[in-house]
């Protein structure tokens, strides 16, 4: 039985996340500049082309390397003392608190309260035919399901296979795959809550869309 | 009523005059605003106050102020006229020029290109005291004032794609073609099948279309207006504009200007002053025959006057097209030369062409093209060397008329039986006489098969044994007769790819050496020098090279630019962005161009223009293969103005005549391929390769944000896209061009070569 309240307060406690920047590999160190308290962006364009703010650069057999920030943030710490010099593979370079986005605390308390049932193999997937209909008529959280039992089809290339569910038994909670998409393998296909818990799941994501104040 | 008509007319003009001189401060626009006010207000109070007399007067001191600020206009004033909404459209000309049209391939928004307009237009003329329709189609980019599902006459693939299909039409209904050109520019994306890619097929189709063809230009921008603007006879409104490049895009690049940011108003005055693309200026460099006098300040949709000009210019020019080469025409021919525009209705031809006149149609349209721009390079052959080149030239032609067509074809029949005979012999052989061995070899068995068993050992032994240790490493040839400079350096380098494919970090002289800049991970291809490929593939330091003294000049005067042309002459050594040269490769004999980046980015003007096109004759003439290594081109120089845009023309025009004559022309991108060559002589070629990771397309990332807004993913222009919409036919990897090439000289191409 997991405790959302619980998490819920640890999030609310730190709201951030702290991202270790480490060298990749050995190198001299140089930093870009950057200072405690200072804001970086994370890649960002529509396609992601450009990297994000420039944090340091490693230089290891004539050959300069950027590190850009992986994350929008705040630095929360610089490594100075390594300005300049060479560094080993995995030593941390600069911290930086990030700020949890809404959609990552959701993201987070999903992780710990639900079980995620991931594809076996990269193809199509359908609900059964009788679950689909339950589904379209009285919504996701009507359907149960337990272990073994046939909840999808895998389609490839025209040959169907159903696919029994293994996993503790639950509700349906949320469905992360559409009709006639490709899913690859390990992404998750259904995300399955304990009956007990899903009023409580629903109270906190419905809090958290409303009440989490997003740092600009 | 009419006076409200009146008023308003005499407001659009006085907005249209504004809008043309935007940013000048001149007594008569002030004159005629302030009259203009005055008219207006004594109009509000009292309608019936505003007698004829004070329109007529008014509207005389507007003809009298536009006849005098049309003597100011600068270029740029030029190209805001024709970019004006008000400026006449194809539609008002379909509508005042022709005595009846059927616009066809769409109509307004149902369409799926409205920015290409297509009609077939009557011309109804009497003759005697007859009615005689005479058909033509018309082809042009439509802007419809301003509409803006129109996209400004900037048209998309499909659109020239629809373009190309009605002139196919007009070649079949033996009917003219006249175009009409009104475009700023191609629409810039890749879109299937291509923005170069379908200008370069229109530009091959059109080298050689059997139908007149008139084109009117009156704003020619570049690639868009090349598309439909090969003609036979290419006419010009006085207001037009006929360039490279948009001013602004020109002085983008003058100003190296990034991100959006925006050229002063100044230098793009003076990059349109500097571009030279005025209707006087363009008719002083050739590039069209003729020029038709529009009213002051350009036309717009009510001066019917100009119009019916347009109609007598139109029906003379194309009555020239057809008497140049009509077998029956006596005195009209003559007629027509000395005819002034006012008469042109008066002589009747019919505008149908036999075959034999079409061919020679075609041939003289192929010559128009090929003499023009000779006075934009630099050609530092001596007159003795052009005379040998000359002889040299009609030899080879002899010499392979002689060896290929006449002698050979009568070896090729000779060969042909022979092989028949054979094939018939070991037939026979096969079936009469192995029954008789085998019964044979039954009765008498031994002596045969001893010998042929101790061959067979021996052979086996080799394909089987193991390697041995003692015969020594069998390291085999990664020695490149020429490896970069760029080796020499004890550095480590990053692969692109890392963050997807998570390369190691490569060692330069590693990779420059040995790996000819492919990282052996992910197979990502480094840029290499073109020495690489000369040396490497095209064995350069036994070649022949050819008309090394065609040189890049500025023909244009621009400013700067003879400076930063030393400086690429200097820093290459070579005295134009293409080599040509002849050389083996692998036994067969080829000529090659090559176009190299490092000289001003490899962009065409009018000396790489020339140097291409001779490849093509010399190859036509040696019966060889014809291969375009593009080690990268930025497209057509804009310092050369219209110099360097009719190359696109010209050497399609070069290419489609060799490849009519049999020949076999390939082409090979490298690095980054754009612009005017690609969606020409390159682009055209029927059997085009890239190398890996090489870009292929019509116009960069910046510019296609900067003319359509859209921002395009960073892999938009990869050769793997162009393989998918069927622009190129393979990607190869750098180490194995030359056997890749080797392969298609024998497997590819016309019927036309020496060693077939």
């Amino acid at each position: 039985m997991l405790n959302i309240k619980e998490l819920l307060d640890k999030v609310k406690a730190s709201p951030y996340r702290e991202i270790v920047i480490r060298a990749p590999h050995t190198g001299k160190v140089e930093f870009a500049g950057l200072k405690q308290g200072d804001m970086v962006r994370g890649p960002g364009g529509e396609y992601m082309e450009k990297p994000g703010t420039l944090l340091a650069n490693l230089t290891r057999e004539k050959n300069k390397k950027p590190i850009p920030a992986p994350e929008k943030g705040i630095i929360e710490a610089v490594h100075l003392e390594h300005e300049g010099k060479f560094v080993e593979a995995g030593e941390p370079l600069v911290t930086i608190k990030h700020y949890l986005t809404r959609k990552e605390v959701i993201e987070l308390i999903l992780q710990e309260a639900l079980y995620l049932f991931r594809a076996p193999e990269r193809a199509k997937y359908y609900f059964v035919p009788e679950v689909d209909q339950k589904l379209k008529v009285s919504g996701k959280r009507s359907v149960k399901v337990h272990d073994g039992m046939e909840i999808l089809i895998v389609s490839r290339m025209k040959r169907e296979t159903p696919l029994a569910y293994s996993g503790p038994e639950g509700i349906v909670y949320s469905v992360y795959f559409g009709r006639g998409e490709n899913i690859d393998e390990g992404e998750p296909l259904i995300g399955i809550c304990p009956e007990d818990q899903l009023t409580v799941i629903q109270d906190v994501v419905a809090r958290i869309q409303s009440e989490w104040e997003e740092e600009e | 009523m009419d006076v409200e008509k009146r008023i308003q007319d005499l407001k659009d003009r006085l907005t249209y005059i504004r809008d043309v001189f935007i940013n000048r401060e001149d007594d008569s626009i002030r004159l005629l605003s302030h009259k203009l006010n005055e008219l207006l207000a004594r109009y509000k109070e009292i309608p019936a106050g505003v007698g004829n007399d004070d329109l007529v007067r008014i509207e005389d001191l507007f003809n009298f102020s536009e006849r005098k600020l049309d003597l100011t206009l600068t270029p740029m004033d030029r190209v805001r006229i024709v970019r004006h909404p008000q400026r006449v459209c194809l539609k008002d000309i379909l509508e005042n020029v022709y005595d009846n049209y059927t616009e066809i391939g769409g109509r307004g928004e149902y369409n799926i290109d409205p920015s290409m307009c297509i009609a077939r237009a009557v011309f109804s003329r009497r003759v005697g005291d007859k009615l005689i329709n005479q058909m033509v189609m018309v082809i042009g980019q439509e802007k419809g004032h301003g509409e803006a599902f129109r996209n400004g006459g900037s048209v998309k693939p499909w659109g020239n794609a629809k373009a190309l299909h009605y002139m196919k039409v007009a070649e079949t209904e033996n009917i003219p073609v006249h175009t009409y050109v009104f475009t700023p520019g191609a629409y810039p994306v890749e879109d299937w099948p291509g923005a170069a890619q379908q200008i370069a097929r229109n530009l091959y189709e059109l080298a050689a279309l059997k139908a007149p063809v008139i084109s009117v230009f009156s704003e020619g921008g570049s690639g868009g207006a090349e598309a439909v603007g090969l003609a036979d006879r290419r006419i010009m409104l006085s207001h037009g504009y006929y360039s490279v490049i948009s001013p602004e895009g020109a002085a983008a690049i003058e100003g190296g200007l990034r991100d959006g940011k925006r050229a002063t108003p100044e230098l793009i005055e003076k990059c349109a002053r500097q571009l030279c693309i005025t209707a006087e200026d363009n008719l002083e460099n050739g590039y069209i025959d003729r020029i038709i006098q529009e009213p002051p300040l350009g036309a717009r949709p009510n001066h019917y006057e100009f119009f019916r000009e347009l109609r007598r210019e139109l029906i003379q020019a194309t009555n020239e097209a057809v008497s140049g080469v009509k077998s029956m025409k006596l005195y009209r021919a003559m007629a027509v030369r000395a005819s002034k525009t006012d008469d042109a209705e008066s002589i009747y031809m019919r505008w149908t062409l036999s075959p034999r006149a079409l061919n020679r149609l075609v041939d003289l349209r192929q010559r128009k093209f090929r003499a023009m721009s000779r006075n934009a390079r630099l050609d530092g052959t001596g007159i003795v060397n052009r005379a040998m080149a000359a002889t040299k030239g009609t030899i080879w032609a002899t010499h392979s008329f002689l060896r290929y067509d006449l002698l050979g074809r009568q070896k090729k029949r000779l060969d042909a039986m022979f092989e028949d005979l054979g094939a018939e012999a070991h037939l026979v052989r096969h079936k009469l006489l192995m029954p008789l061995k085998k019964t044979m070899d039954k009765v008498l068995p031994g002596g045969q098969e001893e010998k042929n068993s101790r061959i067979g050992d021996e052979f086996k032994e080799k394909l089987t044994r193991l390697s041995c240790p003692e015969d020594g490493a069998c390291l085999v040839g990664s020695e490149w007769a020429w490896t970069s400079p760029r080796s020499q350096e004890d550095r480590t380098i990053t692969c692109p790819n890392v963050r997807t494919q998570h390369c190691p970090d490569l060692w330069v002289p590693d990779l420059f050496g040995d790996f000819a800049g492919v990282c052996p991970s992910c197979g990502h291809h480094f840029p290499m020098e073109y020495r690489w490929y000369l040396e490497n593939v095209f064995d350069y330091s036994v070649s022949k090279e050819f008309n090394q003294q065609l040189e890049s000049v500025n023909p244009l005067g621009y400013e700067k630019f003879d400076l930063k042309l030393d400086k690429a002459k200097e820093k290459t050594g070579l005295k134009s962005a293409c080599i040509t040269f002849e050389t083996t490769i692998e036994e067969v004999d080829t000529t090659v161009a090559v176009l190299c980046a490092p000289f001003r980015g490899g962009s065409v003007g009018a000396a790489e223009g020339e140097k291409f096109i001779r490849a093509t004759e010399r190859a036509r003439r040696k019966r060889q293969p014809l291969i375009a290594y593009v080690h990268g081109t930025a497209g057509i120089r804009i310092q050369e103005g219209v110099n360097g845009v009719i190359q696109m023309p010209r050497c399609t025009i070069a290419v489609r005549r060799y490849i009519d004559a049999g020949g076999l022309y390939l082409v090979l991108y490298d690095t980054n391929s754009y612009a005017g060559p690609v969606a020409s002589f390159l682009g055209c070629s029927p059997y085009q390769f890239a190398v890996q990771s090489s870009n292929i397309g019509f116009a960069g990332p910046g510019v296609i944000t900067e003319t359509t807004g859209i921002a395009v993913p960073p892999d938009y222009h990869r050769a793997y896209h162009a393989l998918s919409r069927g622009h190129i036919h393979g990607i190869w990897d750098r180490r194995e061009v030359k056997k890749n090439l080797h392969q298609s000289l024998l497997t590819m191409g016309g019927r036309n070569l020496y060693y077939r």
